[in-house]
């Protein structure tokens, strides 16, 4: 799971005002290669919610991404480099994302979170 | 015993080993899986502009190669993104789960508010969804689409091959609010052919991420009309009503035996 996916997924309990952004409890992270293409990067940074993302790879061990962040950036070749491999190059492998109001744990295995609610969490 | 199926059991227990690897061994079923999928696609009519968007996939085989993440997730279950974060979802004959209780605890109209609402919040202003729908009977497609109108999508069904039983697909396209400007209306019949322009080269493979929200703060809703009560005859009015309904219903269906043209847009 790309911290991409990461940055969309919420908290989906009932009764949760807000379940973003899940925390990562880490257990694998593996980093896979992946092309560069700066379009790509820039038409997604509208969507990024910036902080969540920075927290998130710095739970994954890559502190690399500056604290904030604008489109200004975006011409910068450096910054891309550093926002294409933390958004799609870093894959949780194993591990647990946590709601942040209940910390509840979503298991994550071989790359998949599991978002999966009991019957009283719906 | 019933061929369909949801009526032989429940999807964890019918799609075991056995089954579940026809999804992905078999060539027929993955070459009918993959047209569905480009039909579906096809019915998305993402605009043509080269902006890289994020679409979900609902309801695919595990063991598959895709490109883009997975999550395991239940349809009928609020499904857990941010709000109008997709900028389009297409779906291979999952829905018409929904309509089986198949725990006590489910209640298939909940399950399927449940669904078409999580959709329509993850989807962004304008985006659309098309799940390709296997309806067990009429009245099983009127609670899928009423539910989906319930949750504030327009949009219709969109029938292909109308005529043949056996090659009949129906596609619930679904618009997330007023349809964006550059998006195109899917077109029934193509007599004469556009140019299909091959994208496929010039494509780049990462903008085909499946996955996801597309990201729009302070969307707004297009609010729900008020319901003006008429006074009518009571039953009679009832009644014409009800036909009413059902003839716009069958000319929603009798849309265009169509060969869609299959185009490659990546």
């Amino acid at each position: 799971m790309r911290l991409l996916t990461h940055n969309m997924l919420s908290s989906n309990i009932k009764g949760v005002a807000n379940g973003f952004p899940l925390r990562i409890e880490v257990e694998k992270v593996v980093e896979k290669q992946v092309d560069f293409n700066a379009d790509f990067l820039k038409n997604m940074f509208a969507k990024i919610e910036w902080k969540a993302l920075v927290d998130a790879s710095r739970s994954m061990g890559y502190s690399e991404l500056p604290g904030d962040a604008n489109p200004s950036m975006l011409d910068s070749d450096d910054f891309l480099q550093k926002f294409h491999h933390a958004l799609l190059e870093l894959h949780l492998e194993e591990g647990a994302l946590v709601c942040p109001e209940t910390g509840r744990k979503f298991p994550v295995n071989k790359g998949i979170p599991n978002m999966l609610l009991h019957e009283d969490e719906v | 015993m019933s061929s369909r199926p949801e009526l032989q059991s429940q999807p964890e227990i019918f799609y075991n080993d056995e089954e579940a690897r026809k999804y992905t061994s078999s060539s027929c079923i993955i070459e009918s899986q993959a047209q569905q999928s480009e039909r579906d696609m096809e019915l998305l009519a993402l605009p043509d502009d080269g902006v890289p968007r994020l679409l979900i996939d609902i309801g695919i085989a595990l063991e598959r190669e895709v490109e883009g993440d997975l999550m395991l997730a239940d349809m009928g279950q609020d499904e857990g993104f941010r709000p109008g974060v997709i900028d389009g979802a297409i779906n291979i004959s999952a829905v018409q789960w929904l309509c089986n209780a198949d725990k006590t605890s489910h209640d298939p109209r909940l399950r399927l508010k449940a669904f078409f609402g999580s959709l329509y919040r993850c989807l962004t202003r304008g985006a659309r969804a098309v799940l390709q729908v296997y309806p067990e009977k009429l009245a099983q497609r009127e609670l899928i689409l009423g539910f989906a109108m319930r949750s504030g999508f327009a949009g219709g069904v969109f029938v292909h091959n109308p005529h043949s039983t056996k090659k009949r697909k129906e596609y619930l396209v679904l618009n997330c609010g007023p349809p964006s400007l550059s998006a195109a209306t899917p077109q029934g019949k193509r007599e004469q052919e556009e140019s299909c322009s091959d994208d496929e080269g010039s494509g780049d493979k990462e903008n085909q991420t499946v996955y996801s929200s597309v990201c729009i703060s302070g969307r707004q809703r297009p609010r729900k009309k008020q319901k003006i009560t008429k006074k009518g005859n009571g039953r009679e009015w009832v009644m014409k009503k009800k036909e009413q309904m059902r003839r716009r219903e069958m000319s929603c269906l009798q849309i265009q035996n169509t060969k869609l043209k299959r185009k490659a847009r990546f």
